[in-house]
C-alpha cells in the first residue's frame, strides 16, 4: 500500500497546477459547506430551543378533539344508520375539574404546570383603550412554567399575591400608554364588566408584539372579570424532558379528554419548513461540492490518459488490475484528505466571521448574533461528503485505468 | 520434450485478432525455450513476432492452443494469477524503456520487488543498487529518468526485468531506439543474462547481425513459424526485411 500512495502522491506533484485547482474547489466546497450547514443546524436548534423555552411544552386547552359521540351511537354503534336533529349540549367554556387535573399532574415527577384562563380585555387610561390579550394565572405556577420572572425590567410576579388587584403589563404597552409601575389603570370586559387594576410590575421579551397586547393578574381575578367563575381555559405544562412532550400529551388526552396539543404537534408545520429549508440548504452547498468533485475527476481523468504507458508498464511487471484503480483512488482520497484538512480551518473562519453579524429581526427589540452549531456532527458531515465526493470522482477514472489492456499500449494501438 | 523442462513451451498457439476483417497474428505457433538460451524471433514488420513474445509474457490471450510457464500451463488462469507469474517468473525490457518519470533509477528498478514484497526495504534497495551497478548505472542511481541517456535507461529497464531475479527475460527490440555503442552494450547484457546466468532469454529484433548472436532464431512469417534453427547449423537469411 505505501508503494501504491508512493505513485498516487507523485503523479499529484508532477500536476502540482491542476492538482492545486481541483483541492481549492475542495477546500471551498468544504469550507462553504461546513459554514452554511452550521448555520442552518443552528438556527434550527436556536429557533427549537426558543420554542421550547418559550411556548409551553404542552397546553391543555378546553376543546375536544374529536366531537362526542351521542349516547345512542355509544349503546348501538353499529345500528344507528344517521341521527338527524342533535346538537351538542351547551356547556359553559372552560376546562372543568381543572383543580384536580393539575393537582395530579403536580404529583407526577418531572412535570410542572399552571392553569391559564384567557380572555380579551379593554385597557384604558387618560382616554386611551388598548386591546390587550389577559391572561388569569397562579404567580408561584406560572413561574415554574414559563420564562416570564425572567423578563422581568420592573417588579416582580409575586407581587400579585401581595396585590391581589395588581396587573404585570409589557413595556411596549407602557410606553404606549404613557403609564408606569404603580398606576391604576381600568380593564373592561366583553361582558361588561369593569374594574381597576393597579401596575405592579413591568416586563419585556423583546418581541415587540408580544410586550405591547399581553398583560398578566391573577387567575382569580381573571374569572371574577370574564364570569368563568371556577374555570380554566387552559393548563401549560412544561416537562423536564421537553422531547417526550408527545408522548405525555397523548397520554394525558386519553386520560382527561381534553385536547393536550405538544410542542412538536403546534409547530407541525414549522418544522416540515425547517425540512425542506435544510433539503434546499444541503442541496445547494452540495452542488459545490460536486462541482469540485468534477475537477478531481477532471486531473484524475487526465493523469490516467496521460500515463497509459506506466500503467501498461506497471502491468506488464505483475501488478494487478486492483492496485491500478487503487493508485488513482489514493489520489481522490489524498485530495479529499489535504481539502479536509484545509477546508475545514476555512468552514470555521467563516463561521467565527458569521458569529460576528449581529442584526436586528422584524418585530424583535433585540439585536442578536447569527447562531451558529459547532457540534461534531456538522464537521463530521462536511468531511465525510467531501471524502465521498472525492473518491467517487476517483474511482470513475480508476476503474478506466483499471482496465488499460498492456499490449494495446505497448502495441501502439491504443 | 527434452528431460529438462522448458521455460516457455507453447502447443499450436493461436492469436486472432476479431473485428470486420479478421486478422490471426500467430498461427499455431509450437516453440519450446529452455534455461540458457537466447533465441532470437525475427521476420518482417507485421510478421506477429511481437504478438508471439506478449502471448509468452501473458500480456496477451491466446486465442487457441497451450502455453506453459516454468511447466506450469498458463491458458485457463485469469488475469491476477497471470500477473503475479509475471511478477515472479518473467522480466520484460522494451524498444523504449518504459520507465517511470517521476521515480529515479533506483526506484524504478525496485518497483517489481515492492509489488513482490518478499524482502525488507533495505535488502530491497540494496539488490536494486547491486543490479545497477552490475550494469554500469552506480553513479545514476538516484537520477530521474530524463536525466539518463537512452543507452543508461535502456540499461535501468534491464535492471528492473532483472529485479525479482525471474528465470525468463523478454525483449522487444531491446535495442531499437539506441545508438551503436549502447546496442551494442545492451546485445552483450542479455547475451550474457542467457549464458552465464542461465536464463531463458527471448529477443525480438529486426537486426540480423544481432539475431546472428544468438544460440537460435525463429523467423516468422505471417504469424507462421517458418524457420527455426540452431544458429551454427543453418546461415541465417540476412536480406533487408520490409
Amino acid at each position: 500500500m505505501k508503494l501504491l500512495v508512493s505513485m498516487a502522491l507523485r503523479h499529484l506533484l508532477a500536476r502540482k497546477r491542476q492538482s492545486i485547482v481541483s483541492l481549492l474547489g475542495i477546500i471551498l466546497g468544504v469550507g462553504f459547506f461546513l459554514a452554511i450547514s452550521s448555520l442552518m443546524q443552528g438556527s434550527e436548534k436556536d429557533f427549537i430551543r426558543r420554542l421550547i423555552d418559550n411556548a409551553p411544552h404542552i397546553t391543555v386547552s378546553d376543546e375536544y378533539r374529536n366531537v362526542k359521540p351521542q349516547p345512542v351511537h355509544k349503546a348501538y354503534p353499529d345500528a344507528v344508520v344517521e341521527l338527524r336533529g342533535s346538537r351538542p349540549q351547551t356547556e359553559t367554556r372552560g376546562i372543568r375539574g381543572f383543580e384536580q387535573i393539575l393537582t395530579a399532574l403536580k404529583k407526577t415527577p418531572g412535570v410542572a404546570a399552571s392553569p391559564s384562563l384567557t380572555g380579551q380585555a379593554l385597557v384604558s387610561f387618560a382616554g386611551r383603550d388598548v386591546a390587550v390579550s389577559l391572561n388569569g394565572m397562579i404567580p408561584d405556577d406560572i413561574i415554574a412554567v414559563t420564562k416570564i420572572a425572567e423578563y422581568m425590567t420592573d417588579g416582580r410576579i409575586e407581587d400579585l399575591n401581595i396585590n391581589p388587584n395588581g396587573i404585570i403589563i409589557g413595556e411596549e404597552l407602557a410606553r404606549k400608554m404613557a403609564i408606569k409601575k404603580g398606576r391604576n389603570i381600568t380593564l373592561a370586559a366583553p361582558n361588561g364588566q369593569v374594574r381597576s387594576f393597579k401596575i405592579v410590575g413591568l416586563f419585556r421579551t423583546g418581541n415587540a408584539g408580544y410586550d405591547e397586547s399581553q398583560a398578566f393578574i391573577t387567575l382569580k381575578r381573571a374569572q371574577a372579570l370574564l364570569d368563568r367563575a371556577n374555570r380554566a381555559n387552559s393548563i401549560i405544562i412544561k416537562l423536564d424532558d421537553p422531547y417526550d412532550a408527545r408522548r405525555f400529551a397523548a397520554e394525558l388526552e386519553s386520560r382527561i379528554t381534553y385536547k393536550s396539543m405538544s410542542w412538536q404537534e403546534s409547530s407541525e408545520d414549522l418544522m416540515s419548513t425547517l425540512a425542506i429549508r435544510n433539503i434546499i440548504m444541503y442541496t445547494v452547498v452540495s452542488a459545490v461540492l460536486i462541482v469540485a468533485a468534477f475537477g478531481i475527476y477532471n486531473v484524475i481523468s487526465t493523469v490516467v490518459m496521460e500515463k497509459q504507458r506506466d500503467i501498461a508498464i506497471l502491468k506488464s511487471m505483475g501488478f494487478h488490475a486492483a492496485d491500478i484503480k487503487k493508485i488513482f483512488v489514493i489520489q481522490g482520497v489524498l485530495l479529499g484528505i489535504a481539502g479536509n484538512m484545509a477546508g475545514l480551518p476555512l468552514g470555521m473562519g467563516l463561521m467565527l466571521t458569521l458569529m460576528q453579524i449581529r442584526f436586528k429581526p422584524p418585530g424583535s427589540l433585540e439585536e442578536i448574533s447569527m447562531p451558529i452549531d459547532w457540534s461534531s456532527p456538522q464537521f463530521a458531515v462536511a468531511a465525510s461528503f467531501a471524502m465521498i465526493a472525492s473518491i467517487v470522482a476517483a474511482l470513475l477514472p480508476a476503474r478506466k485505468a483499471a482496465h488499460v489492456q498492456p499490449v494495446d499500449i505497448l502495441r501502439g494501438t491504443a | 520434450m527434452t528431460a529438462q523442462n522448458p521455460a516457455i513451451r507453447t502447443e499450436k498457439l493461436m492469436r486472432r485478432l476479431d473485428g470486420e476483417v479478421p486478422v490471426t497474428l500467430v498461427k499455431g505457433a509450437d516453440v519450446d525455450i529452455y534455461s540458457g538460451e537466447f533465441v532470437a524471433i525475427t521476420g518482417p514488420s507485421g510478421s506477429g513476432k511481437s504478438s508471439l513474445m506478449y502471448l509468452m509474457g501473458l500480456l496477451d490471450q491466446p486465442t487457441g492452443g497451450r502455453l506453459w510457464i516454468a511447466g506450469h500451463e498458463t491458458t485457463k488462469l485469469g488475469s491476477d494469477a497471470l500477473a503475479d507469474i509475471r511478477l515472479s517468473q518473467i522480466g520484460f525490457v522494451f524498444q523504449s524503456h518504459f520507465l517511470l518519470p517521476e521515480f529515479t533509477a533506483l526506484e524504478n528498478v525496485m518497483l517489481p520487488m515492492q509489488r513482490l514484497g518478499r524482502a525488507t526495504a533495505a535488502d530491497m534497495k540494496k539488490r536494486a543498487a547491486a543490479l545497477l551497478d552490475s550494469l554500469g548505472l552506480g553513479d545514476h542511481q538516484h537520477k530521474l529518468p530524463k536525466q539518463l541517456s537512452g543507452g543508461q535507461s535502456q540499461r535501468v529497464s534491464i535492471a528492473r526485468a532483472l529485479a525479482n531475479d525471474p528465470p525468463i527475460i523478454l525483449a522487444d527490440e531491446p535495442t531499437g531506439n539506441l545508438d551503436s555503442a549502447s546496442s551494442q552494450n545492451v546485445q552483450g547484457i542479455l547475451k550474457q543474462l542467457a549464458r552465464d546466468h542461465g536464463r531463458a532469454v527471448v529477443v525480438v529484433t529486426h537486426d540480423p547481425a544481432f539475431a546472428a548472436t544468438a544460440d537460435r532464431i525463429i523467423h516468422i512469417v505471417d504469424g507462421h513459424i517458418v524457420d527455426e534453427h540452431t544458429v551454427n547449423e543453418h546461415i541465417v537469411d540476412t536480406s533487408p526485411v520490409a
